[in-house]
């Protein structure tokens, strides 16, 4: 764990995204995003594009290979698909953040869970719909980092979403190595346990540099 | 404590969805199919069943079109260690090869015969027919002029992020179409310290995996050393073999070894039928 010393009320930006809603705001190099898992158990899928080049993007084999791990904690460097670090994890009270298994989607949820799941909401379709404000489209969408979502990948290859392991109010710290667009989707999925059957409200706050 | 009922166990308004999810994850561990009953394909291919026949050097690329039906075999004719590839439905680009997607549908990231590999849209782009080596990865990826810096001390090696913005732009893509991808002949496993390792032997001289298309295929192949191989930057040459495959039987493996891979199949079909194309 990697506890901030920074003040809530000093942040110049604070935000609180509504359960199963997305969210994208620019974050200036040097500055620094917190994410709160306000209640607890709640995944938040994040993307991040280069603001000045969007087709630089973040890399999540990139990014897990770099640091020799697939669990992304405090140090990890964000590695964009271009090899350059787009973040930092500074801070990190939850411990471990999966890269690996991507974001939910309907039409995959049909596949993983039963087809009576296709008409629901999902992770993709709020990425779809925040990256269609900036330009994108769904072939824009890469593998994310699904933060305070608890996916071990065990020695024999076996992976599973497994229960969160974070508690309300735990949260991460990223500080900006480029000038990033950051794009959330507070993850809907009720068909396993990475919201705890429950999606909740997170929040987001940046502090200049 | 006494043994609790499932309406006790699972409450609120997705109890349902509590206890389907962990009935899938028990199944998925009891159930799935011993995937070392997948047979597999002959070693040897009559030549009558040869489409096409490439060579791509060692650092080299090549994108080949692969009908549904036939099957791509890639063979390590030299013992290179890892083949990067990337697979996008031919008739819409904007579906391809989801890592993500298809390592958590099937609850496990060891990629071998017997598994298949999903799309974004929830459908098999590619069934793992054969594979006599066995370890594939998709975690890490492909290499890339930083990681050829780092590793070998020459960012100007040919590299896979390099061979797929090449690959892409000459069939209407670019950079942003690039996902993460599958390395062939890649023994990267986690430890119990969580950290990557590579796990064993390289490929020797004459393994090959066969990836049987499951829908039309458009498929990138990078020919250059996955990120993590030992040893010195010395890719070697690579045979891509289009033969033409039978058609799965009704009890094929990879069609049903797994009750993902059976929805999964069930959603090509839906697809297919809505195409005229059953």
């Amino acid at each position: 764990m990697t506890l901030s010393n920074r003040h809530e009320e000093q942040a110049f930006y604070d935000f609180t995204v509504p359960a199963l809603r997305p969210w994208s705001h620019v974050v200036k190099k040097g500055q620094i995003l917190r994410i709160v898992d306000l209640e607890g158990c709640q995944a938040v899928d994040t993307l991040f594009y280069s603001a000045a080049d969007p087709s630089e993007r973040y890399s999540a084999q990139d990014t897990a290979l770099a640091q020799g791990s697939p669990y992304v904690t405090a140090g990890t460097k964000l590695i964009s698909n271009e090899g350059n670090v787009m973040a930092v994890v500074i801070s990190d009270t939850a411990g471990s953040h999966d890269t690996s298994a991507g974001a939910c989607s309907a039409e995959a949820n049909t596949v993983r869970f039963g087809h009576e799941t296709r008409y629901m909401h999902s992770c993709r379709d709020n990425f779809v719909l925040e990256l269609a404000k900036h330009g994108m489209s769904k072939r824009d969408i890469v593998s994310n980092i699904n933060f305070f979502m608890n996916v071990p990948v065990e020695e024999d290859g076996t992976l599973a979403i497994v229960d969160g392991v974070s508690r309300p109010g735990d949260y991460v710290e990223i500080r900006a190595e480029m000038d990033v667009l950051c794009v959330i989707s507070n993850c809907p999925q009720v068909n396993n346990p990475c919201n705890a059957f429950n999606p909740t409200p997170v929040r987001t706050l940046i502090w200049e540099a | 404590m006494a043994e609790a009922s499932r309406s006790e166990k699972y409450t609120g308004p997705y109890a349902a969805q509590q206890e389907r999810y962990y009935r899938l994850f028990g199944g998925a561990k009891a159930k799935a199919r011993d995937f070392s009953e997948a047979t597999g394909n002959p070693a040897a291919l009559d030549e009558g069943l040869i489409r096409s026949r490439e060579t791509v050097p060692g650092g080299w690329a090549h994108a080949l079109p692969l009908a549904r039906g036939e099957t791509l075999r890639v063979v390590n004719t030299q013992g290179t260690p890892g083949v990067s590839l990337l697979l996008y439905n031919a008739k819409d680009k904007s579906e391809r090869f989801n890592a993500g997607d298809t390592v958590k549908i099937q609850w496990n990231a060891r990629l071998s015969r017997g598994r298949v590999l999903f799309s974004d849209m929830g459908r098999v782009l590619a069934s793992i027919t054969d594979d006599t080596y066995g370890r594939n990865d998709a975690l890490t990826g492909g290499s890339s002029r930083t990681t050829n810096a780092a590793r070998y001390g020459d960012a100007s090696l040919r590299n896979t992020r390099d061979n797929f913005i090449l690959l892409a732009s000459k069939h209407g893509l670019d950079k942003r179409d690039i996902p993460p991808c599958l390395t062939l002949f890649a023994p990267v496993g986690v430890d119990g310290a969580g950290r990557f390792r590579w796990e064993g032997e390289d490929a020797a001289p004459g393994d090959y995996v066969d990836l049987r298309a499951e829908l039309d295929l458009l498929v990138f192949v990078s020919n250059a050393p996955h990120p993590l191989a030992p040893g010195f930057y010395e890719p070697k040459d690579i045979d891509l073999l289009v033969w033409k495959s039978p058609p799965p039987p009704a009890d094929d493996f990879c069609r049903t070894a797994t009750e993902e891979a059976i929805r999964g199949f069930e959603n090509n079909a839906r697809y297919l039928a809505a195409l005229g194309e059953e």
